[in-house]
C-alpha cells in the first residue's frame, strides 16, 4: 500500500529545497512493501510523532539567542508543536546543538546525547556546529559536531535566522513522519549514515 | 603623570615612567610587588586588565592599573622573565584581587606561575593539555590534543597545585584538594539552563547554605585571541562579535576605535552618531533579553516573551540597515559598512516612544510583583569595596554605588557631548542589579532621542588603505559594554596582522563575583544571583 507520505501541514512539498533525498527513501520503504496494518499504525504514531517534539535547553553560545527567539513571540515554534522544551536530556526527543562544541565540551555532548531516550534526533544549528564555523583554525575546537554525534539536520547560518530554523524544524518533521516506527531504534539509515560519516573523517 | 613619577621613584629610583599612550613602568620582577603595592596604597584599586605576552625570548605580563577615585588615572606595569622553561613571576592576586583569575589564565596560555597564587589550575583548557597554545612555539598538530571522550575526573578539577618560597628562597610546589573530604559539593552545570551558557559551578553546601561557589570555565573557549594572531584587521572584526554576541556591536566598535586609533584615522560625524545609536539599541537588547531571562529563571515565561516580543523591535531596525541581526556586522574600520536605510530615522523614532511605554509595564507586570520581591529583596550584597576589588564594573558595579562608566570616565565616539546620567545606586543587592538595567534603557533612550533627532549629514566611512597596516607599538581602548568596561589591547609589529590581542571581558570578573555572593546564601538564590549578575560565558571564555 502506498502509506509513505512526506507532505506536512504547514509547508508545501514543493516549497522545499531538497525533496530527492527523502523522496528517494520513501521509494525505498515502499519497495520492500508495506504491511497495511502495520503501515496504517506507523502513519497515525508518526503523526503523532511529528507534531511534538520535544526540544533539549541546550546552547552553548550565538545560536542559543537566536533558538531563544524562535521559542518567543514572533516566530513562535509552538505552532508547531516544539515548545515543550526540556531540561533534562531524558526527557527530549531533539537536540539542537546550537553553538560552537569546544574540546572541554564534547565528552559532555556526547554524555547529552547518550541519555536522550531514543528515538532521538540532532539539528546542528549554525556554523560552528556544522564545520567548525569561523573558528575553524582554533586550537580547541572540534571541527562539526558530526564527529561525536550522528546529525539528522544541518542548518546553515552564523548565527541562522529564526526562520532558518523554523525550515530545519519542518525538515526534521518529514523525516520522522517517514520512519518506520516499529522498526526503531536499530535504523538502518542511520547506522549507514554514521558509518559514511566516519570514513570520511578518518580519510581527512 | 608627575604623581606616577613621586610614587614610582619613592619605591626604586631607578625606575622611569616611559610617556606612551598611558604612563608605562618596566619592573624588574624582583621589584614588582613593591612596585604593585606602593601603587595599592596610593589609590590604585582597580586592575582593569593583565595580559600575557610571548616576546619570543622571554615571556612577559602587562597590567593595566586604574583607580576608583581618581578615575583617568591609568598606568601600565610590564615585567619580563627570560626563563621559558619555567618561568616564575610573583603574584599580585593578593593585592587586587581580580588578578586571581587573571593569573589562572596567564599561566593557562603561556605557561607562566605565579609564587603565591593560591590556586595554580588551568582555567580554560583542560588539566592534561599539552602545551600552552599562546606561546609562538607552541605544537598546534591536532595530534598531541585529540578531541577528548571522556570528562575530567573529579580529582584533575579539585588538585590545586600552589607555588610558594621556603625559608631557604627554594621554590616548592604543593597541592591540596580544594574541598575536604566532608564537604557536600553539587554540580550545576555545564548544561543548565539556568547558568545562562555552559558554565560549570561546583558548590559546596552545609544543608541548604553555600560555603564556597568554585567556577569551572573552559567549555565555550575558542582561543579566540590566538586566532587573531593569524588574521588581519578587518578579518578579526567578525570575531569580536561573537565575544559577548549580546553587546556584539559595541566589541566590535571597541576594536574599530582601538585600530582607528592607532591609524590615526578620523571617523566622519555620520558615522559615529550611526555608531552611537547602533550600540545604545544594542544596549538596550541586551537588557531585555537579560530581564526577561531572569524573570524566566524565576518561573514567569510571560515576562520573557515581553522582552523578545521587545527585543523583536531592535532586531527589525537592525536587520533594515546593517543586514543581520544579532551579529549586524555593521562596524568597520574607519566608520560604518553603509549608509542607514532611508526609514532608519522613522523606525527608531517610533521604538523610543514605545519602549517607554513598555517599560512602565514591566514594571506593573513584574517589579512590583510581591513573590518577585520576595525572590530579589535582601540577597546577594556587593559592598562598593568588593566590586572594585574583583573588578566587577557595569551595572553590577554601578548597583554598589562605584561610578565606572566608560562612556563618563573615557568618552569615545561622541558620548561627551551627550547628555545622559550614569545611573548609580547604593544597595549593591539582587534587587538593585535588576533595577538598574531597566534604568539603563531610559538613559540609553535619551541618547538615542538625542542624535537621531539631528543625524548629522556626510560620509559614513573614511578611506581607509587596502591593507591596513598599524603602526609599531601597543594600543588601548576601552569601551562600554551591556555588562561592563570591555577593553581591546592591540601589540602591533607594524604587519598587516597584530603580534597579540587581548579582549578585556567584563563576564570573568562576574563570574568571580559568585562566590563573594553567595556565601551564606541559600542554594536557590545561587540561580537568582547569577541571572542578576547578567553574564555571558563566551565572553569569560573566549
Amino acid at each position: 500500500m502506498e502509506v509513505k507520505d512526506i507532505s506536512i501541514k504547514n509547508m508545501k512539498t514543493e516549497d522545499f529545497k531538497d525533496n530527492a533525498y527523502l523522496e528517494k527513501y520513501v521509494e525505498e520503504l515502499r519497495q520492500g512493501g508495506v504491511n497495511v496494518v502495520v503501515g496504517v499504525l506507523d502513519d497515525i504514531i508518526n503523526w503523532g510523532r511529528s507534531n511534538s517534539v520535544w526540544p533539549l535547553t541546550f546552547a552553548t553560545s550565538c545560536c542559543g539567542i537566536e533558538f531563544m527567539c524562535v521559542g518567543a513571540a514572533r516566530t513562535d515554534f509552538a505552532r508547531f508543536g516544539w515548545e515543550v522544551t526540556r531540561n533534562s536530556p531524558r526527557q527530549a526527543d531533539v537536540i539542537f546543538v546550537a553553538g560552537t562544541i569546544v574540546h572541554k565540551m564534547a565528552p559532555v555532548l556526547k554524555r547529552l546525547y547518550d541519555q536522550m531516550a531514543e528515538p532521538k534526533y540532532v539539528i546542528a544549528v549554525g556554523g560552528c556546529a556544522i564545520s567548525g564555523g569561523p573558528f575553524i583554525d582554533s586550537y580547541h575546537v572540534v571541527k562539526g559536531v558530526d564527529q561525536i554525534i550522528p546529525v539528522d539536520v544541518y542548518v546553515p547560518g552564523c548565527p541562522p535566522r529564526p526562520d532558518a530554523m523554523l525550515y530545519g524544524m519542518m525538515q526534521l518533521q518529514r523525516k520522522i513522519k517517514v520512519e518506520n516506527f516499529f522498526k526503531l531504534p536499530n535504523k538502518p539509515n542511520r547506522e549507514k549514515e554514521t558509518s559514511d560519516e566516519s570514513s570520511t573523517t578518518q580519510s581527512k | 603623570m608627575k604623581k606616577i613619577n613621586d610614587i614610582i621613584s619613592s619605591v626604586n629610583s631607578a625606575l622611569t615612567v616611559e610617556d606612551c599612550q598611558y604612563p608605562t613602568i618596566n619592573v624588574p620582577v624582583e621589584q614588582l610587588k613593591n612596585v604593585a603595592k606602593k601603587l595599592f596604597e596610593n589609590g590604585y584599586d582597580f586592575l582593569i586588565n593583565l595580559t600575557g605576552m610571548d616576546y619570543k625570548d622571554s615571556l612577559g605580563v602587562i597590567y593595566h592599573i586604574s583607580s576608583s577615585v581618581d578615575k583617568n588615572a591609568m598606568v601600565v606595569l610590564k615585567t619580563t622573565t627570560d626563563n621559558r622553561e619555567n618561568p616564575v613571576i610573583p603574584t599580585v592576586s593578593d593585592i587586587w584581587e581580580s588578578a586571581n583569575l587573571y593569573e589562572r589564565e596567564v599561566y593557562d596560555f603561556f605557561g607562566i606561575r605565579f609564587i603565591n597564587h593560591p590556586d595554580m589550575r588551568r582555567i580554560f583548557l583542560r588539566q592534561d593539555w599539552n602545551g600552552y597554545p599562546f606561546r609562538k612555539d607552541y605544537d598546534s598538530n591536532p595530534e598531541l590534543n585529540p578531541v577528548p571522550l571522556e570528562n575530567q575526573t573529579i580529582e584533575a578539577m579539585e588538585d590545586v597545585p600552589t607555588l610558594t618560597v621556603n625559608k631557604d628562597g627554594d621554590l616548592v610546589a604543593n597541592s591540596k584538594p580544594l574541598f575536604g573530604k566532608q564537604e557536600y559539593v553539587i554540580n550545576i552545570g555545564p548544561q543548565h539552563p539556568a547558568t545562562h551558557g555552559v558554565l560549570h559551578l561546583r558548590v559546596s553546601l552545609d544543608g541548604e547554605i553555600i560555603n564556597k561557589v568554585d567556577p569551572n570555565f573552559g567549555y565555550i573557549h575558542r582561543g579566540i585571541e590566538k586566532m587573531c594572531e593569524t588574521k588581519t584587521y578587518p578579518q578579526i572584526l567578525q570575531l569580536t562579535e561573537r565575544l559577548d554576541y549580546l553587546s556584539g556591536t559595541m566589541n566590535r566598535h571597541a576594536f574599530c576605535l582601538c585600530v582607528e586609533k592607532a591609524m590615526g584615522l578620523e571617523v566622519p560625524a555620520r558615522a559615529q552618531a550611526v555608531r552611537v545609536i547602533f550600540d545604545e539599541l544594542t544596549r538596550i537588547a541586551s537588557h531585555l533579553l537579560g530581564w526577561g531571562c531572569t524573570c524566566m529563571d524565576m518561573g514567569s515565561i510571560t515576562a520573557f516573551i515581553y522582552g523578545m516580543r521587545d527585543r523583536e523591535k531592535i532586531m527589525d531596525i537592525f536587520e533594515e540597515t546593517g543586514g543581520g541581526r544579532l551579529m549586524v556586522g555593521y562596524n568597520v574600520i574607519g566608520g560604518v559598512a553603509n549608509d542607514v536605510s532611508p526609514k532608519f530615522v522613522d523606525q527608531v523614532k517610533e521604538f523610543i516612544p514605545y519602549m517607554r511605554k513598555m517599560i512602565k509595564e514591566y514594571h506593573t507586570l513584574f517589579t512590583y510583583n510581591p513573590i518577585a520581591r520576595g525572590r530579589m529583596e535582601n540577597i546577594g550584597f556587593l559592598t562598593k569595596e568588593q566590586a572594585v576589588a574583583l573588578g566587577t564594573t557595569g551595572p553590577v558595579g554601578r548597583a554598589s554605588g562605584w561610578s565606572c562608566d566608560v562612556r563618563k570616565i573615557e568618552p569615545y565616539a561622541g558620548y561627551d557631548k551627550l547628555d545622559f546620567e550614569e545611573v548609580i545606586r547604593t544597595e549593591g543587592g539582587t534587587l538593585d542589579r535588576y533595577l538598574i538595567r531597566l534604568d539603563e534603557i531610559e538613559q540609553s533612550l535619551r541618547i538615542i532621542e538625542q542624535l537621531i533627532n539631528n543625524l548629522p549629514e556626510g560620509d559614513f566611512k573614511a578611506k581607509t588603505p587596502a591593507i591596513i597596516k598599524l603602526p609599531a607599538g601597543e594600543y588601548y581602548q576601552r569601551v562600554e559594554n551591556a555588562r561592563g568596561d570591555f577593553g581591546v589591547y592591540i601589540n602591533s609589529t607594524g604587519e598587516k596582522n597584530p603580534y597579540r590581542v587581548k579582549f578585556r571581558s567584563p563576564c570573568m570578573t562576574l563570574i568571580s563575583a559568585l562566590d563573594p555572593l553567595c556565601k551564606n546564601e541559600k542554594i536557590a538564590d545561587l540561580i537568582m544571583i547569577g541571572a542578576s549578575l547578567d553574564y555571558v560565558i563566551p565572553c569569560a571564555d573566549r
